[in-house]
């Protein structure tokens, strides 16, 4: 069982750091894939948003993180 | 060239994920057979090899059974989690905001760990414990690169390659100099291997949305190269000195 829970743990620790980075990432990649499903966004322009956003996303967390004192 | 091109980025991406991985796991391992001896060092790698293999053989095959476009969305967006994870991180680094990882540091943290737990009874197992956690959580890393890298194109098989070299490796230079690999460039490592894994999620993402990149698989070169200097343009803007109050730490 703890072997279970160390992997798990591993397993979330991998991919939240920064919590609010991949909070605004999940909400991000559900709002373009609802657009793109739902709203007749052509896919390619989600993708291109996918990347623009990502992007901003990173900047404000890694200019977030500099900026605390 | 557009059947070499994402052979070679799963190649290159597996490689070198893995490798910073070996190395930090190699560490802990190489600390246990110094400090305890090897069989616990060994006897705890093997054993978590074990642990590893057995998962993959377990959970490998019900990849097969997911739909492609479900398996690069799903395996793209937990790529654009993890790879910019990877990126911010080695941006803060780049620009001094949070320490390097030092694995000369890491070696003597562990080393004086084992120590202090000599007398115990329970000595070897402790340290064999050591080293089963160090391979299996950075093992647990390596077995998501290459499932991740390599299963929604279908190049599980190279990017196991690239992750087998770097594991040969970190083995032959650490069986040489035998002491922690502290000059590896983790970091710059880190930094590179960030934006390969963020462009790999957003190009799989972006497919399994069902779009058509143009270029095909050109354009994953097109976005890697966007992110990189959007991300080299963070650590230029960072590194400038922050209004009164912020740079303090």
């Amino acid at each position: 069982m703890n072997i279970i829970r160390l992997i798990l743990n591993e397993l979330v620790g991998m991919f939240v750091d920064d919590g609010n980075l991949a909070l605004l990432a999940l909400l991000m990649i559900a709002a373009i894939t609802a657009a793109v499903k739902l709203l007749a966004l052509p896919p390619l322009a989600g993708g291109i948003l996918l990347l623009v956003g990502c992007l901003a996303i990173l900047l404000h967390s890694v200019h977030r993180a500099a900026r605390r004192p | 060239m557009h059947a070499l091109t994402p052979i070679l980025s799963t190649v290159t991406a597996s490689f070198l994920a893995s490798f910073v991985e070996v190395v930090e796991a190699f560490t802990i391992v190489l600390a246990v057979g110094v400090t305890r001896g090897w069989r616990p060092a060994l006897t705890g790698a093997a054993l978590a090899l074990a642990v590893l293999a057995a998962l993959v053989l377990a959970f490998g095959p019900l990849l097969a059974l997911i739909p492609i476009t479900v398996l690069q969305f799903v395996v793209g967006v937990l790529l654009i989690l993890f790879g910019m994870r990877w990126l911010r991180k080695a941006i803060l680094r780049g620009v001094g905001v949070i320490a390097l990882h030092d694995e000369a540091a890491a070696f003597s943290k562990e080393t004086t760990a084992l120590q202090q737990q000599a007398n115990d009874r329970r000595a070897d197992y402790l340290a064999g414990l050591a080293a089963f956690k160090a391979v299996l959580l950075e093992g647990v890393e390596v077995v998501f690169i290459v499932i991740a890298v390599g299963a929604a194109h279908g190049q599980t098989l190279y990017a196991s390659l690239g992750a087998l070299a770097a594991f040969a490796l970190v083995m032959l230079i650490g069986l040489a100099v035998h002491r922690p690999l502290a000059r590896v460039p983790e970091n710059a490592l880190k930094f590179v291997v960030g934006l390969m894994l963020t462009s790999f999620g957003i190009f799989w993402t972006g497919e399994g949305l069902g779009a058509e990149w143009p270029g095909a698989d050109l354009a994953l070169v097109a976005i890697f190269a966007i992110v990189a200097l959007t991300a080299f343009a963070m650590l230029r803007w960072l590194r400038k000195p922050m209004p009164a109050g912020a740079a303090a730490r």
